[in-house]
């Protein structure tokens, strides 16, 4: 089971702070796509975000793990 | 190997801070100047009127990214020690979102590590800034005024 939090934009298009994803050794690329089909709303985002896996920014290649903390990050706006 | 950023001087808070408490943290013998920079909450941006902003962070990563702006500003600066503040939550115009003070032996380096901290603040750390409107709100950073993530890393700046 892998958690995905949502925050800012993604978090109140989803109307929820978190997804519960029970796919089985899927990459972030990958996803990225099952979120775009599980929540169509999202299905733009995902072309412009990043992910992080466990805090880090992580490419579309890494490979999930069970129990990893995984956060869907838009773009930036801090300061 | 200079100074190594310590991990209590990069916070995420959602009261006030305290400029004073933020330069505290970087008051050391061998500096000669202190930089401070404070970013406040604007009123006006593109001639749209602001009511008051909220800033939402992924906190535990937030911390961690504003203390790895302090191991890069170690590598380049070595002599320069850093503390970073930034608020969440409601934030009224004028209000302080992030504070940055950086100490080092001569102002140069202070000068140029702070400007440095605050571009990567809006390239690395994931805040977010929503603007509230009389008309409406937006979430800053999602209205496609930037480029987002092409490269699958994060890039590029704006002047907000």
């Amino acid at each position: 089971m892998i958690n995905v939090l949502l925050f800012a934009g993604i978090r109140e298009k989803a109307g929820r702070d978190t997804i519960r994803c029970e796919r089985k050794g899927i990459t972030v690329g990958e996803l990225k796509l099952w979120l775009a089909e599980t929540c169509p709303e999202l299905a733009d985002d995902m072309k412009r975000v990043m992910i992080a896996v466990n805090e880090e920014f992580a490419d579309d290649s890494t490979v999930l793990k069970d129990g990893d903390q995984v956060a869907v990050i838009p773009p930036v706006s801090g300061g | 190997m200079g100074q190594q950023p310590v991990p209590d001087h990069f916070k995420v808070v959602p009261e006030p801070i305290s400029i004073e408490e933020v330069v505290s943290k970087v008051i050391h013998p061998h500096a000669g100047a202190i930089n401070t920079f404070i970013g406040t909450v604007r009123e006006i941006t593109k001639g749209r009127k602001t009511l008051y902003l909220e800033y939402e962070a992924y906190v535990s990563m937030a911390e961690k990214q504003l203390f790895k702006i302090g191991q890069e500003i170690a590598e380049r600066w070595p002599e320069a020690r850093v503390a970073i503040s930034h608020r969440i939550g409601r934030l009224e115009i004028s209000d302080i979102a992030v504070v940055i003070a950086v100490s080092t032996p001569h102002r140069a380096d202070a000068y140029e590590a702070s400007r440095y901290a605050i571009e990567r603040i809006k390239e690395i750390v994931p805040i977010w800034k929503k603007e509230f409107w009389e008309d409406g709100e937006a979430w800053i950073g999602d209205q496609l005024e930037r480029v987002a993530y092409p490269s699958g890393k994060p890039e590029g700046l704006t002047d907000d």
